[in-house]
């Protein structure tokens, strides 16, 4: 039996009770939400806290609805109602596409959006489906609430914009009318994290690409995506040639790292592949072509 | 014997053999198993094991004192307590030695360092923190092939005059007439490939409760082996404790796949933990430790050259091999086979001509060896036979079908001497490989392969599908006396028959399930002899007080040793009841007949006795002959004439993603032939996980090593295991082929699925990518890389 360290547990009731939680304890607390990067890590005494806050009590941070223009997405939403919502799957099918091969039923259920986000794993799905979507996260301290987009959320592996004492709330995601979204992961087995992925969204006006998002998984792409292939795109026809050009692009601008998953020539070509890949679903998705 | 006309229990069961539930499913299904870890005892202490994260380093010194003081831990052990009691080290399976907790170096990742005693197994885990080792780290052999460079460092300077890591060199076969052979041959293929280092990983990892009675001077230890009576003996071997003090007892095991028969250092470490402290101490590894320190399983590195006409007839197979043993030699296997049963590579075909060399080294890995349900090495045996086939088919443009077809073994040849010397029981290859085939639909999926190929050439998918095959024969049941010892220890099993006065009976075995379902196979072979229901008759295993000797259950055993000494026994009780039945029925023994648990008077059909009745009257005071003792209750010793030899035909179809690499097995068709089968549904899940085994070491499974040692398959997030995602809906055939020599004519089918499904995964893939090799696990990164031409090392980092 794997045991971790001794650690302190405190369990909030409100989200300010959790803030308040956090000013207390310090930096060697950690909020515990589904817990399944945090405690694996704990028993193999890779990480060791020194206090556990439990916010699994805390209500109103489990919605996913519309808010203005956006979907809003509260911190503690698991995998599981992610991959069921109706509401996501008429809007972004991607987070479908995602969440249905992001671990295993029993992690699903337990695991949260916010807490995928706050762990920043380089190899984690979700970090690409909200930059490809240029969504934005919502961070609260005692001091208020401030919105930081998605794409500067990140800020390294293992590193957020989420501060000592600040506590992520929830996540957003524009509206976007005629457009398509789809992800596409490898792994070497069902339940692994990704040798590597990618998303899209598409927009379209006519045959012409309006906007394009593009969000890449475990190849250390920078911030998550490609600018540079995003650019390519956008303003020209929704073809072959370009989504190839576009992919070429990934796979010559991401930096992965050899590893048991993969060489790095081989995760290039993955970047590559599937951003054609996910970049041809969500444009036929686009056009109603497939669903 | 079809299941209708089997005489069913009151309970519905079958009287005999056919499809029954599993009687010891109840305790599971409700969650009342008793494990090593649910044996909790009066004043229980825990340890834990303090392990090397080098893999070659001297110890210059081991600082404990923090540790001592800590308020929860009542001893700290290390190899230098050990030193003092003569067991620092103790013998491995292999006529090796294995330190126990290191005294001079560590000499793998994950070595035993030393063992901390507690009250808990939180405080016992905290301390071992508490421990300050000082390491000077070594350079590490970690690539099997340089292993035996002149630069290598020595890993066994512990052993006198060792200056260098081989092991040994073993060889079978006849080299001369395989170089006349191959000289003259149309063709010749040779092939390179590595059968990697895997892990048993069972559910259960190992552990042990030890308890030394102060008193008494006896000691118990509830242990997960597979091995009770072989593990008694090596203890009184080992420590000098007298046999009859020692009690080894195996509750429930959750699974071992060859992972739980040798001794552990952590089971000897209970044991003084116990003697030294007075109380019961109780070791359970974790799943990283049990990954990294157990016996794990293949490792050969093998070059195969195959010679046949052009028109395709095989007339040679020869191999060489490069086998990595780890630190110590620890496989586990009888004494004269060296590399186990792996001459046995000539596999299902005839040709005569065959050599094999095995060249054993040492690294800085774990110890192991024969594991993984490998049956001896027949595994990588078969692997190396059926790769080699389909190079040649793919040389000579065949079929790799009809070449397997034009090569097997004829059923008029059976019994058939092997060139390397094996004799093979009985069999019908082709009836076998021609029922999968029909089950497959060969022909219509070669058709739809061919299209598939042409729509992919056109560029209309990028989705490849192959075709893979995979014909096996094992030889199991180790095995005779004359032949097979583990040190020194014949592999005959005892077992012991009990009948009741009112007619239930109890029979004790040497053998240990780890989930294999003996309780209702064993049962249900008694029932088939004497006619007395399934329900009625108690199974007792895994205890050395209660059972008879026996050497355990691995290599696919059981049934074919322990299966025949339960029949044998029966017919023994038989026999005697015939004497009583005749007493009471004031017949002569020749009047009467059996039918269903019954004697009754030849043409008086009304006229008997049932098995019942008979106990019961054994028991009572009729009158019996002359020298005719009372009771029913017999034992018997089996001691096999030869192995058994299990086969069967397999066929994959894989879907592969030609731009990604990923493999899907879409189908996979297996028909065994293992004999009669006492209970289909029990052999069908044995099939059922070792095709999911196959399909698990084909696309997913090693424990690599980067170029310090470590161990890059140290947690279930590194090495991967197949889930339902992976394993299709499998579809099992059979045949039936008696042996002629077992009492049952049972062959076993423990690790059939296991041996003959990896080679016809790898096929599969190949075939579709229409390359003609690449090494296991054949995840996408290996099959992306093997399109390209640039093949990875599978047992190394990736560079």
């Amino acid at each position: 039996m794997q045991v971790p360290d001794v650690f302190e547990y405190e369990r909030a009731s409100s989200v300010d009770d959790a803030i308040a939680l956090l000013e207390k304890h310090g930096d060697e607390a950690r909020l515990i939400a589904g817990g399944h990067s945090l405690l694996p890590m704990m028993k193999l005494r890779l990480a060791v806290p020194e206090v556990l806050i439990d916010i699994n009590d805390l209500e109103g941070l489990d919605h996913i609805r519309i808010d203005g223009d956006e979907i809003a997405i509260g911190a503690m939403v698991r995998h599981a109602a992610l991959l069921e919502s109706a509401l996501l799957a008429e809007h972004y099918p991607i987070f479908a596409d995602a969440e249905r091969v992001i671990a295993d039923p029993l992690v699903r259920n337990r695991g949260t959006i916010g807490g995928s986000f706050c762990q920043g794993d380089p190899a984690e799905d979700l970090a690409s489906v909200g930059t490809a979507l240029r969504g934005s996260a919502v961070i609260r301290s005692s001091a208020g609430e401030r919105t930081v987009p998605i794409r500067e959320f990140h800020q390294g592996p293992y590193e957020t914009a989420v501060g000592d004492a600040e506590m992520l709330v929830e996540l957003r995601f524009p509206i976007r009318t005629h457009i398509g979204s789809a992800y596409a992961k490898v792994e070497r087995r069902v339940g692994d994290w990704a040798v590597a992925a990618a998303g899209a969204f598409v927009q379209l006006d006519g045959d012409q690409i309006a906007d394009v998002g593009i969000g890449l998984t475990a190849v250390g792409a920078d911030g998550f995506t490609c600018p540079e292939a995003e650019d390519l795109l956008r303003g020209g026809p929704a073809t072959p040639e370009r989504f190839a050009d576009a992919a070429q692009l990934c796979h010559d601008l991401c930096a992965p790292v050899t590893d048991q998953r993969g060489p790095e020539d081989y995760k290039r070509h993955l970047a590559r592949e599937l951003t054609r890949r996910v970049l041809h679903r969500a444009t036929a998705r686009a056009r109603g072509e497939e669903s | 014997m079809t299941t209708t006309e089997v005489p069913t229990s009151a309970e519905g069961n079958p009287i005999g053999f056919g499809r029954m539930h599993r009687k010891e499913d109840a305790r599971f299904l409700r969650g009342q198993g008793t494990y090593v870890d649910d044996v909790t005892l009066p004043g229980m202490l825990h340890g834990a094991i303090l392990r090397s994260p080098f893999a070659h380093a001297r110890i210059v010194n081991i600082d404990t004192s923090a540790a001592e003081a800590h308020p929860r831990v009542r001893a700290v052990i290390t190899g230098e307590t050990l030193e003092g009691l003569g067991l620092a080290w103790m013998p491995t399976l292999s006529q090796d030695t294995q330190s126990v907790l290191a005294t001079d170096k560590v000499r793998f990742q994950g070595a035993e360092v030393a063992f901390v005693v507690a009250d808990d197994r939180y405080a016992a885990r905290d301390a071992l923190e508490l421990i300050d080792v000082d390491y000077e780290p070594l350079d590490a052999v970690v690539d099997a092939k340089k292993a035996l460079d002149p630069d290598a460092p020595v890993i066994r300077d512990d052993l006198e005059g060792r200056e260098d890591n081989k092991i040994y060199d073993w060889e079978a076969g006849d080299a001369e007439h395989c170089a006349e052979v191959f000289d003259q041959a149309d063709v010749v293929v040779t092939q390179e490939m590595l059968y990697p280092r895997v892990h048993p990983a069972p559910m259960e990892t190992c552990g042990s409760v030890a308890s030394m009675d102060p008193v008494s001077g006896k000691l118990t230890i509830w242990t997960t082996t597979q091995a009770p009576h072989a593990h008694r003996t090596l203890y009184a071997l080992v420590a000098g404790l007298p046999e009859h003090k020692i009690q080894v007892i195996s509750p429930d095991i959750g699974g071992g796949f060859g992972n739980k028969v040798g001794i552990y250092p952590g089971y000897v470490c209970s044991i003084v933990g116990s003697i030294v402290t007075g109380k019961p101490v109780k070791w359970m590894e974790d799943r990283a430790e049990n990954l990294m320190s157990t016996s794990f399983a293949r490792d050969y590195h093998m070059t195969g050259s195959i010679a046949a006409t052009k028109d395709g007839t095989i007339q040679g197979l020869k191999v060489d091999v490069l086998a990595d043993h780890g630190a110590f030699n620890g496989v586990a296997q009888p004494t004269k086979f060296p590399a186990g049963f792996f001459h046995i590579f000539t596999g299902s075909y005839d040709y005569d001509a065959a050599h094999c060399n095995v060249r054993a080294v040492y690294t800085n890995k774990a110890p192991g060896g024969v594991a993984y349900a490998c049956s001896f090495r027949v595994t990588e045996a078969v692997y190396l036979v059926e790769r080699m086939v389909d190079c040649l088919a793919d040389e000579l443009g065949m079929d790799p079908a009809e070449l397997r077809m034009k090569n097997l073994l004829r059923p008029e040849q059976f019994p058939y001497t092997t060139p390397t010397g094996w004799e093979y029981d009985s069999g019908d290859y082709p009836r076998a490989l021609k029922e999968a085939m029909r089950l497959a639909g060969y022909d219509e999926l070669r058709a739809e392969q061919a299209e598939r190929r042409r729509a992919f050439e056109a560029g209309e998918t990028n989705q490849l599908m192959g075709i893979g095959l995979s014909f096996f024969t094992e030889g199991v049941g180790a095995g005779p006396r004359k032949h097979m010892d583990i040190l020194g220890l014949g592999m005959a099993d005892g077992c012991e028959l009990r009948i009741h006065p009112t007619g239930k009976a109890v029979i004790r075995l040497s053998v240990q399930s780890q989930g294999q379902g003996h309780e209702t196979t064993f049962a249900q072979i008694v029932a088939q002899e004497l006619g007395i229901p399934p329900e009625d008759i108690d199974v007792v295993h895994g205890d050395t007080d209660n059972t008879p000797f026996g050497l355990g259950t691995y290599g696919s055993r059981s049934t074919p040793v322990s299966g025949a000494a339960a029949a044998v026994v029966s017919r023994r009780v038989k026999d005697k009841s015939r004497i009583i039945a005749a007493a009471a029925l004031e017949c002569s023994p020749d009047d009467l007949e059996w039918e269903h648990g019954r004697w009754f008077v030849k043409g008086d059909p009304d006229n008997g006795k049932t098995i019942q009745e008979i106990a019961f009257a054994s028991h009572g005071n009729l009158e019996l002959p002359e020298g005719v003792e009372g009771h029913l209750d017999a034992t018997a010793v089996y001691d096999p004439p030869e192995l058994t030899y299990p086969f069967g035909a397999y066929i994959c179809v894989t879907d592969v993603d030609a731009g990604t690499g990923e493999v899907k097995v879409r189908r996979f068709i297996a028909v065994d032939d293992c004999g009669p089968r006492i209970n289909p549904m029990i052999v069908e899940g044995q099939i059922h996980g070792g095709l999911a085994d196959g399909v698990g070491m084909a696309l997913m499974e090693v424990i690599a090593f980067d170029p310090e040692g470590n161990n890059l398959g140290g947690s279930f997030m590194d090495y991967l295991l197949p889930t339902s995602m992976e394993c299709p809906s499998w579809e099992t055939g059979e045949t039936v082929t008696p042996s002629p020599h077992h009492p049952l004519g049972v062959k076993g089918v423990g690790e059939s699925a296991t041996v003959g499904s990896p080679a016809a995964v790898v096929n599969a893939v190949l075939d579709a990518l229409q390359i003609r090799s690449a090494d296991m696990p054949l995840t996408p990164a290996v099959v992306w890389r093997a399109m390209q031409g640039s093949p990875l090392r599978n047992d190394l980092a990736i560079e």
